[in-house]
């Protein structure tokens, strides 16, 4: 028997899938069981919860008109921060494979979009307060010009101060995925498009972004499954004045309600998981990646 | 991700310790039958004291392992964070400082044991708004969980609480205060004198209030209550309707951009007052001192309505035995002892055992935090930057007069599940 043998045999591709299947048994498959489990439970005050069966809250959840207004909350600030993320994500990508004609100084140039992630998303987030605040940076040169005589209170403690964050937070998890994409386009084709008489900017929307367009679903999917499942950066940076649908588990942990939290937590699985089955309905990842 | 790590790598240790630990009672008990080197091993024991930021301090272990001989380890959680990890993880955590409405939920479950009051050493010396409910001679408010309804229990693994004095306690008395709202008297522009001006419309846009709900719904409903727009029966228990109405203003105001932020942690508190964001808000009288020693002007409002009182407990876990309830028994004698009371005294806060706290403070300090006298000299904070100088007199005046002043207590109310699910409710508007 030849090693290629070997390596077909029915036997040898189940040991080959074998840690990845176990993995996901173990580390994910588990622990969501789980949680769906424990959200048909009862909650008892000061006990926590109790192995009854029960659908309470799920149909408190979905009945709670504060739900609907967090994950409609949720919804705007991702769709917000998917369409700032895409753009940037798309043209800074672009810049660095088409524009940048060295490939060493396009990589350095890539680098340099990394280095914010050298440090915490904690100070980078906390960064901004100094700068966005009431006396912070802006305000005090807007001031000190003219241009305002009062601080701008919506600077800071806003939706639009977490969209900066956001945005500053997730631009790279779309530049990543686009510049990959981009990379893999063969540079004739434009040139090809562009003797055939296209525009620059027919190159851009007949050729470069239908080859894009894997990198641009794996993008979306990261900044969507990042900003919907979000707790932090929202609470920090509106100051507390926006929820997340996350935010609602959170503060059912305070008393132990694990049953109320683990259906919000489901809840919130459907909906991203939703998102993502309509992401990878519009592109089709498998097939593009083998390209 | 650190927090975590620290506390697995506390419990390796902590685990090893007991094995070990229990080792050697089993060696000794055999060959003398009678514990008896028990003082000799202490040294290898390592205590894990879990609670909140503001008196779960690393300086109190330094000291702790320094004075004891043994190994005192430091654990910070949020209160939810206690609470999850007192119930699903309870051998993590050996001396548990919890807050006193906190040990409502503990003690009926069987979390913690009772400490057996004959081994504290200073009970009778310990404040009587814990071990009797009384304070300078008076009643101390029952509104709300005030400590003497959860002091006592009738045995040592006693699920219920018990009232009056009992040979078993719930908890060893810990580090207090009064609480009441932080002001930045140099942008107030007027003076602050109650509740009510939390949710004053001149301060629209500068006002922030907590967002911890089981406090913040307390500091609420003394503005409400200050303000006249809602009655409470019990400010300590309200109704459903009571409630309803005090989260129905919370969010018209909020929805009216009164609140320039819900705040979450102590230190968002400090950001806000010091960069000037906020110029009254709900506090914690170590923010105060935070904010003071940025050289920017705090103060910790009396106001006429009273203080909202908080307490915590240490609890000793239900797992701790032989040497290592031993070492706890120690450490919480310890911890009432004098270092501690100093130490936590100029960050605000009151020990349990006044007597031996001001025997750890200098005389001018002891005049400034316990007795409402001027200062003679600068006020430092416990890392020793100054807060205040000669001739200030503390906010409140005096240890007697605040404490004789405190209107409602922090506590879990009947309604909590209700009132959790409205603060969302606020959260989210």
């Amino acid at each position: 028997m030849t090693s290629g043998d070997v390596q077909k045999s029915p036997r040898f591709v189940y040991l080959q899938v074998a840690p990845l299947v176990l993995v996901l048994f173990f580390f994910f498959a588990i622990p969501v069981a789980l949680v769906i489990l424990v959200s048909f439970f009862h909650y008892q005050m000061l006990v926590g919860m109790v192995p009854q069966f029960t659908s309470k809250n799920y149909v408190d959840l979905l009945s709670s008109p504060t739900t609907w207004a967090l994950y409609l909350s949720t919804v705007k600030f991702t769709v917000i921060v998917l369409i700032i993320t895409f753009v940037l994500g798309f043209w800074i990508a672009y810049f660095l494979v088409f524009h940048v004609r060295n490939l060493l100084t396009a990589i350095g140039l890539f680098l340099v979009c990394t280095v914010p992630f050298w440090t915490s998303n904690i100070i980078r987030m906390i960064s901004w307060r100094p700068v966005l605040g009431k006396e912070g940076l802006i305000n005090s040169g807007l001031i000190k010009v003219g241009i305002v005589s009062h601080p701008l209170d919506w600077l800071l403690f806003s939706d639009f101060s977490v969209v900066v964050a956001y945005v500053h937070l997730f631009t790279l998890f779309m530049i990543v995925p686009i510049f990959n994409s981009m990379a893999r386009i063969d540079k004739s084709l434009l040139e090809a498009a562009t003797d055939a008489g296209a525009t620059r900017w027919g190159v851009v929307w007949n050729v470069v972004l239908p080859l894009s367009k894997t990198g641009i679903a794996l993008g979306a999917l990261f900044v969507v499954t990042l900003t919907m499942g979000d707790f932090f950066v929202v609470t920090v940076i509106s100051g507390g004045l926006s929820g997340s649908a996350t935010s609602g588990i959170f503060n059912d942990l305070q008393f132990l309600n694990y049953p109320r939290a683990a259906a919000n937590a489901v809840i919130l699985l459907v909906v991203v998981l939703l998102v993502a089955a309509a992401i990878f309905r519009l592109v089709d990842v498998r097939k593009e990646l083998v390209r | 991700m650190n927090k975590d790590s620290a506390s697995l790598a506390g419990r390796r240790i902590s685990r090893r310790s007991v094995l070990k630990s229990s080792a050697t009672i089993a060696a000794s008990t055999a060959v003398t039958g009678f514990p008896t080197v028990w003082a000799q091993n202490l040294k290898d024991v390592t205590l894990n004291h879990t609670g909140m930021s503001y008196s779960t301090l690393a300086d109190i272990a330094k000291q702790a392992t320094k004075d004891l001989g043994f190994k005192v380890d430091m654990s910070v959680v949020d209160h939810p964070g206690l609470t999850n990890r007192m119930v699903n993880d309870p051998k993590s955590i050996d001396i548990a400082d919890m807050e006193i409405w906190q040990s409502k939920i503990m003690i009926p479950q069987g979390v913690t044991q009772a400490v057996e009051i004959a081994k504290i050493k200073n009970w009778g010396d310990l404040t009587p708004l814990y071990t009797e409910g009384v304070f300078a001679g008076k009643e101390v408010s029952r509104q709300g969980d005030s400590p003497i309804k959860f002091m006592y229990r009738d045995a040592k693994d006693g699920k219920s609480f018990v009232k009056g004095p009992t040979a078993w306690a719930s908890f060893v008395p810990g580090v207090y205060n009064a609480d009441t709202l932080g002001i930045r008297p140099d942008l107030v522009g007027r003076p602050i004198t109650t509740w009510a001006d939390l949710i004053a419309p001149e301060f629209k846009g500068k006002a922030a209030i907590q967002n911890i709900p089981a406090i913040g719904i307390m500091d609420a409903i003394m503005a409400m209550e200050a303000a006249g727009v809602v009655k409470y029966a019990d400010k300590g228990n309200p109704t459903k309707d009571e409630l309803d109405k005090t989260i129905s203003k919370l969010i018209e105001l909020k929805k009216g951009g009164h609140f320039r932020a819900l705040w979450n942690t102590f230190d968002e508190s400090v950001n806000l007052m010091a960069a000037g964001e906020v110029v009254i808000q709900s506090m914690w009288s170590p923010a105060v001192t935070a904010v003071k020693t940025q050289g920017v002007k705090c103060v910790y409002q009396p106001l006429k309505e009273g203080y909202r009182g908080w307490g915590n407990g240490l609890g000793l876990m239900a797992h701790l035995d032989g040497l290592k309830l031993a070492a706890a028994y120690e450490y919480v004698n310890w911890y009432n002892s004098g270092w501690v009371g100093g130490f936590v005294a100029k960050q605000g806060y009151y020990s349990a055992n006044p007597k031996t706290a001001k025997a750890a403070l200098t005389e001018n300090e002891r005049g400034y935090f316990y007795e409402g006298k001027p200062a003679t000299a600068d006020i430092t904070s416990p890392t020793g930057e100054k807060t205040d100088s000669a001739g200030a007199v503390r906010d409140g005046g005096s240890y007697e007069e605040r404490f004789s002043k405190v209107g409602v207590w922090n506590n879990l109310m009947d309604q909590a599940e209700f009132m959790i699910a409205q603060w969302n409710a606020f959260s989210a508007a």
